[in-house]
């Protein structure tokens, strides 16, 4: 299958500091990858290097066969990459239908798709961003980047400080982004075990490398590299 | 490409509402009812396109300006120029005046782009300062503190010629007024204003969805110059006469004045600020002509510490009592 996204020795961080480190990765069309690690290991900085607001330091990024290296963020995005960052930075000026409209491009996600994926925004889509909850909010996130119909979705975080009844409603629509609907996705998380089982494969990284790389199975039935990198065998 | 949906959606989004209508329809009937203020509603239209303008760049799109006069004057210099050297048809001059503007408002553009909000306040005061003195020493083109001079205007269509009293000029500001103040509605319930609004409120997030950030400030940008231009050239056919005032600190000033009354990111604001502006400034100046400006600055405190919001609430409430249906827009 043919490869979505290359990552050929990238480097990158904030200003002089140096965060992601020699990063080798290659994504096949449709394939999902879980990226774990403590805390401060580079992992919202690689997701935030692949669309593009960090500082390039090396190496290539490639997106379906294109190097968009040097390209801003916006082309990025346009070019079929789908972002849904830790924060979810929600406009708050806008509605949630706005929020959704505002980026909308053509292609099998529209506003009916979402909301039949998350039937809590349809209820709420009168509302601005800043009246939704946490959980609302991620969901819009989430559904604003399903809007621009792209081909790959990087997810940082998604179901952090969320409520468990929230975070299991979020994963059953993350699992029908990445196992039904076949996005390429990339998926940082804390909760190690739930992604690893919707995910194909997964990385580690500490201080800005990879340490680990193995099928997601792999290491849900064999957590012992997770014991190793991560001090437990992931959140539950 | 925004989806046929997402525009459909938007349509809604801009449907006019009940109370706009009353209020045009009230700006009409002023035009035979309030006669004998014809020259003055004429000056609260020039200066309500020019505050509407203004609250595109501030209010949509979170750009602070301190120096958007630049643009109404150019567009004054240039309407008045050019009804003195090609032709004196208003309609014309128009066009020459927001062409003026909104070529200057985007070679200055990329300036704006490159700071945030206090750097654009220096850099858009700056501009102004620099055309002001320019205007000052260009004496031989601009008449230079004595003003542009010999501005005779054509009749309007080649029948409507401006009288005295102001009656013809009222029309046509009003008329010119509706038509940009509809453009600029038409904008900023587009899919581009939306994107505006999400860059006011993050514009990393905005440029990683895909926005084009600084393509669509620099849009925005031009298109709210070429609106101050037109206002400023109204201002010089109106008046037949170019003051160097229309570059001075004091209208930007005005202006910024007029969006904290009225309020910004709703057009609206600006047209509220304007006439609340004029009518306290005539009404001021009647009553204590030296310090007028001291009770203008004195109600802004006290809009700014009352709260606009709680002032609004307040009338809001009144209109849903006598309607009965709560408040509407």
């Amino acid at each position: 299958m043919a490869e979505i996204l290359v990552l050929k020795s990238v480097s990158s961080g904030y200003g002089r500091a140096k965060v992601v480190n020699g990063i080798d990765l290659k994504l096949a069309q449709g394939r999902s990858l879980a990226v774990l690690g403590r805390n401060g290991t580079g992992k919202t900085t690689l997701l935030n290097t692949i669309i593009g607001v960090t500082r390039h330091l090396g190496g290539a990024i490639e997106f379906e066969g294109r190097d968009i290296t040097r390209l801003a963020p916006e082309t990025r995005a346009t070019s079929g990459i789908g972002w849904v960052p830790q924060e979810r930075n929600i406009f708050r000026s806008l509605t949630v239908e706005e929020n959704l409209t505002a980026v909308a491009l053509p292609g099998p996600w529209d506003t009916n798709r979402v909301y039949a994926m998350f039937p809590r925004l349809a209820e709420r889509k009168r509302n601005l961003g800043n009246q939704l909850s946490g959980g609302e909010q991620q969901m819009l996130a989430i559904g604003r980047a399903l809007m621009l119909n792209p081909r790959l979705i990087l997810l940082d975080e998604p179901t952090e400080g969320l409520a468990p009844i929230i975070v299991d409603e979020l994963m059953a629509a993350l699992k029908r982004i990445i196992r039904e609907e076949g996005l390429a996705a990339i998926v940082v998380e804390q909760h190690a075990q739930k992604i690893l089982k919707l995910t194909d494969d997964s990385i580690i990284l500490d201080r800005g490398s990879v340490v680990h790389a193995a099928p997601s199975r792999d290491l849900l039935d064999n957590p012992a590299p997770l014991e190793l990198h991560l001090g437990v065998a992931g959140k539950h | 490409m925004p989806t046929k949906a997402a525009v459909s959606r938007l349509s809604t989004l801009g449907r006019w509402r009940l109370p706009e209508i009353l209020f045009w329809l009230a700006a009409a009937a002023s035009v035979p009812l309030l006669t004998e203020y014809h020259l003055v509603l004429t000056e609260i239209a020039i200066i309500a396109l020019f505050a509407v303008s203004l609250d595109l760049i501030l209010g949509y799109a979170g750009i602070a300006s301190l120096g958007h006069t630049a643009f109404f004057g150019a567009g004054a210099y240039a309407a008045g120029l050019f009804a003195i050297h090609v032709t004196n048809d208003p309609l014309l001059g128009l066009v020459a005046g927001a062409v003026a503007a909104a070529i200057l408002g985007f070679a200055t553009s990329f300036l704006v782009l490159r700071g945030a909000d206090l750097t654009r306040l220096m850099v858009t005061l700056g501009v102004a300062l620099v055309l002001g003195e320019i205007a000052n020493k260009a004496g031989k083109i601009t008449g230079g503190a004595d003003g542009l001079q010999g501005v005779f205007m054509a009749p309007i269509l080649g029948r409507f010629e401006f009288d005295l009293f102001g009656h013809v000029g009222y029309v046509y500001c009003l008329v010119v007024f509706f038509v940009l103040f509809v453009v600029a509605r038409r904008i900023v319930v587009s899919p581009f204003g939306l994107s505006l609004l999400a860059i006011r409120d993050n514009p990393l997030r905005a440029r990683a969805i895909g926005i084009p950030v600084n393509a669509r400030l620099t849009s925005v940008y031009t298109i709210s110059a070429a609106i101050a231009g037109v206002a400023g050239a109204l201002l010089a056919q109106t008046a037949q006469f170019v003051s160097i005032d229309v570059l001075a600190f004091h209208r930007s000033a005005d202006a910024l004045l007029m969006l904290v009354i009225g309020g910004t990111g709703y057009l609206y604001g600006g047209i509220v600020g304007a006439v609340a502006f004029k009518v306290l400034q005539e009404i001021l100046s009647v009553w204590t002509p030296q310090y007028w400006t001291f009770w203008i600055g004195a109600i802004l405190v006290a809009i700014v510490l009352i709260g606009r919001q709680r002032i609004g609430n307040g009338v809001m409430g009144v209109w849903a009592r006598l309607t009965g249906k709560g408040g509407a827009a």
